[in-house]
């Protein structure tokens, strides 16, 4: 799709004066109006333009925030509080900020899971996805020094406990640790850098976001059938009118369930001992980091030793990256691959449990059997770990090389009057439209 | 009709789509307004500061016949003058003379049960040309001089010589008594 | 897809009941607390300004002596969506609390009446004396505590919460909390200066019950006329009536949000919908398309 050439016609003397010079309204046409679209994409490819529009909307609240807010230990927590009674429409920045940090991971986890059942790794797109595991790493970076910030007892335990990680590096680990606190303990000079971090990252993933969309808009997009475009005129369909109001639309969908947290229900996914100002005398019982880091926090908290469950919790983050040489499957799309389709649901629910795991106390019993406890959260979180690993390590390399894939369609057209033709069993994912 | 699907948008059937697409346009642009706003009447100064921005009440008895005070409020200096006789006519002699900003002193003041307080000037202390503060009892005129690009005031806080456009501003106030003002 | 999703559908059903069989552990031993009804539950519930106002004579006569309210300012109680009192009642109101001030010329710091701008003055002049004062347990503030305290709604609860807008875990704790003062079951040994409470996390709690202030032994008022504007003086009514006033405290602009939100979410509905039929519009033009193209 790289070869696609530019349609753009300057109409205008200006237009053709500004064009022989910096052809940027160029560049705009042949990115969001004339790109080809596959024509069958469905409703999960959406979730790219939301993710673009909800890194809009937290740099534009956070910067309002920055205006009002003190990075300071005496202060930070008053002047949140500031920000939430006086501040003029400050309560809706705090919360479209906070929240928006939520439906970020939303949007992007099922941006993460469309990519993966469709295969949208595998060659010619793997930069393209290794960028986009950047992207997530800063954003996890991103919300944890954000979370920091309103200096409350979650803020500065979590905060002590993730920077805590890096004691685990044997020999430099501790040094490291004191490096990143700026002091003894986690204090005045770490909240200040965090918050200095804390401004600087989104604009770093701006710049990791812009890669990723020029790499997808070299290769061109995956779509549900796993099958390259063959001919742009019947496979194909220009970004504008047809992605834009079609993205425009679900955008809209998902500002629905965003302001339904933001206007009715703001404190639903934070956690009430942020509310608490921090004391580092006195640890909350029960700390749990968001929601969205819970799956990795399963991770870290099912290995026993310190340095292991660190290591684990890393690897399980960076195995992401190896993804487009782990599947060794031909096939993209995993509409194909009866086999994977159903390893892939599996994950998603293991990932699910993950998540549960890395909320519960330690201890509590989650199967008993007369009376005895046969499985703690530990041990449940020990077998969806084992399982994670597996999926990449074992599952998807064998896969490939045992499963056997469905006939692909000869092109996206192909598919599209396939599945609107009959009921094809790949039906849901490949209808195009309408 | 495939190469339908190439055509540049709103080629084709525009009178089917046109009322649609413009309802759509107007409902997007009310809502980036209704976004817009909140995020402009943020930098308005918030509640705290308009709170604290309240009035406040000055007791004048401290302050001595020739001598001046200045205090602060909604962060901005305002000086209070306890004028001698001889000041007071002064700044009257000079009431027809050829002044950039032409005000009687009599207007400069305010009253108390109907008598004017001719004796208390309360101005704000900016210089109306950009914003220093002006030095009290000194300049040609033994008002104020305003070190920054030299303009002169007289007791009255009117402008004589230099660059500031305007007479100091006089900020809305009320006598509450002989000896108590009400600023705000 | 349709052998996916059961797996799925299994895979879930499987889940929940594996994360149910264990006994559901109540933190620190504490019962859950028993949901009330306010009148600012769901998305178009209001506070009750009566209430609020009942609830902040019941703050500061029984609490205010050892509990700030530091992140508020007395002009709150005028400010709308608040307990609505008059900004002549603010102002008089202001005027009874001393509020410390300075320096003046003299270089000294000073006490002067309140004025409504100003911040709720703290009760201790530190935490240190707060402690001191209280057997050494720090009293908290309450600017936000209907916010910083809830209880475990367990999964797949909180799941629901979501739909039917629950989130009211702090009141209905601080609720609980002033009415669970008991003494404490056979065998069990409170330690001195500690007291037994159902709903307290670990059931031994240092403050002493409060509404000892407001009523007497055998549950009677003191003042049976303690609400001016005659409402019955019961224990349940008290304790609700501070809760509901301490969540206004810790969430002022609650009416304020949740006017905002209904008018943003109708304006996305019509936006969805037009959007949706533009889109079918510009879609359908593609419909048998790739039918002919061949």
């Amino acid at each position: 799709m790289g070869e696609h050439h530019s349609t753009y016609v300057p109409k205008t003397g200006i237009e053709r004066w500004v064009d022989a010079r910096l052809p940027i309204v160029r560049l705009m046409h042949d990115s969001a109006v004339s790109y080809p679209v596959p024509r069958n994409l469905n409703y999960f490819w959406t979730f790219g333009g939301i993710l673009m529009l909800m890194l809009v909307s937290q740099i534009i609240t956070g910067i309002v925030l920055v205006m009002h807010y003190t990075p300071h230990v005496d202060f930070a927590f008053q002047s949140v509080e500031h920000i939430m009674r006086d501040v003029n429409y400050g309560w809706l920045m705090r919360y479209a900020h906070s929240n928006g940090a939520s439906m970020f991971f939303v949007a992007v986890y099922i941006h993460m899971f469309r990519g993966m059942y469709y295969g949208s790794y595998k060659a010619p797109r793997e930069l393209l996805w290794i960028l986009g595991v950047v992207i997530f790493v800063l954003m996890m970076a991103t919300a944890f020094m954000g979370y920091v910030l309103p200096w409350g007892q979650m803020s500065f335990w979590g905060a002590t406990v993730i920077t805590n990680l890096f004691s685990a590096i044997p020999i430099v680990g501790e040094s490291i640790v004191t490096w990143l606190w700026g002091g003894y303990s986690v204090d005045n000079p770490t909240l200040n850098r965090f918050f200095a971090l804390h401004y600087l990252l989104p604009f770093m993933i701006f710049g990791v976001v812009i890669l990723h969309v020029w790499a997808l808009h070299h290769v061109g997009q995956n779509n549900p059938s796993g099958v390259e475009v063959k001919n742009y005129a019947k496979d194909t369909v220009p970004f504008t009118p047809y992605a834009t109001v079609k993205d425009l639309f679900a955008m809209v969908c998902f500002l629905m369930v965003f302001a339904w947290f933001v206007f009715f229900h703001p404190n639903f996914l934070g956690h009430a001992d942020n509310y608490i100002p921090a004391d580092p005398l006195k640890t909350p019982a029960h700390i749990v980091p968001e929601w969205y880091f819970l799956p990795f926090y399963g991770i870290l908290r099912a290995v026993p030793d310190k340095l292991g469950g660190v290591l684990a919790m890393f690897a399980s983050i960076a195995l992401l990256a190896f993804l487009p040489w782990l599947d060794t499957s031909k096939v993209k799309s995993g509409a194909y691959r009866p086999a994977f389709k159903i390893f892939f649901w599996v994950f998603v629910v293991v990932c699910l449990f993950l998540g549960y795991a890395g909320s519960q106390p330690t201890d509590k019993a989650v199967l008993t059997l007369g009376g005895r406890v046969v499985l703690d959260m530990v041990g449940f979180g020990q077998i969806l770990t084992i399982y994670y690993f597996a999926h990449f390590l074992v599952i998807l390399p064998l896969l490939g090389l045992f499963e056997k894939p469905l006939p692909l369609p000869a092109s996206i057209a192909d598919s599209v009057l396939a599945s609107t033709g009959h009921g094809h069993p790949a039906g849901a994912h490949a209808s195009p439209e309408k | 009709m495939a190469d339908n699907t190439m055509k540049a948008p709103g080629a084709s059937e525009p009178d089917r789509r046109d009322f649609l697409l413009l309802a759509t346009g107007a409902a997007g642009a009310v809502a980036v307004g209704g976004i817009a706003w909140p995020l402009i009447s943020q930098m308005n100064p918030d509640a705290s500061t308009v709170a604290a921005g309240a009035p406040v009440e000055v007791d004048l008895a401290p302050i001595g016949e020739g001598k001046a005070i200045t205090l602060k409020w909604r962060g901005k200096p305002i000086f209070v003058r306890h004028r001698t006789a001889q000041e007071i006519a002064e700044a009257r002699k000079d009431d027809n003379a050829a002044l950039p900003d032409r005000q009687a002193d009599a207007e400069r003041v305010r009253a108390f049960d109907g008598k004017p307080q001719e004796q208390w000037i309360v101005v704000y202390g900016n210089c109306t040309h950009l914003g220093c503060v002006p030095i009290g009892f000194s300049g040609e005129y033994n008002g104020w001089y305003c070190p920054c690009h030299g303009s002169h005031y007289d007791n009255s806080g009117r402008i004589r010589r230099g660059p500031a456009p305007r007479n100091l501003d006089i900020p809305e106030f009320a006598f509450l008594s002989a000896s108590k003002i009400r600023i705000g | 897809m349709t052998i996916a999703s059961r797996i799925l559908a299994a895979a879930i059903v499987a889940g929940c009941s594996l994360a149910l069989a264990g006994p559901a552990l109540a933190a620190g031993g504490a019962e859950k607390p028993p949901r009330q009804t306010w009148s600012f539950y769901g998305p178009f519930g209001t506070f009750d300004k009566a209430q609020l106002q009942r609830g902040f004579k019941v703050y500061r006569e029984v609490c205010a002596a050892c509990h700030g309210l530091s992140k508020l300012s007395f002009r709150n109680l005028s400010e709308p969506g608040g307990p609505g009192f008059t900004e002549g009642q603010v102002k008089a109101l202001a005027a009874e609390f001393r509020v410390k001030d300075g320096p003046n010329e003299q270089g000294e710091m000073f006490e002067r009446p309140g004025r409504p701008s100003d911040r709720f003055p703290r009760p201790f002049p530190n935490d240190e004396a707060a402690k001191a004062a209280n057997n050494g347990a720090l009293p908290p503030d309450f600017s936000v505590i209907a916010k910083a305290r809830s209880y475990e709604r367990g999964f797949p609860i909180y799941i629901f919460d979501i739909f039917t807008q629950y989130q009211q875990q702090g009141v209905d704790y601080l609720t609980a909390l002033l009415l669970g003062y008991e003494p404490p079951p056979p065998g069990v040994k409170v330690e001195d200066g500690l007291h037994w409470n159902r709903y307290f996390p670990g059931n031994k709690i240092a403050m002493a019950n409060p509404l000892a202030a407001v009523f007497d032994d055998a549950g009677k008022p003191h003042d049976p006329n303690f609400f001016s504007d005659g409402t019955p003086v019961t224990k349940l009514q008290v304790a609700k009536d501070l809760s509901a006033f301490l969540m206004w405290a810790a969430e002022p602009k609650m009416e304020e949000r949740k006017r905002a939100g209904v008018k943003v979410m109708l304006w996305l509905l019509l936006l969805a919908g037009l959007l949706f039929m533009l889109k079918k519009r510009i879609w359908s033009r593609l419909d048998d398309a790739p039918a002919k193209a061949h």
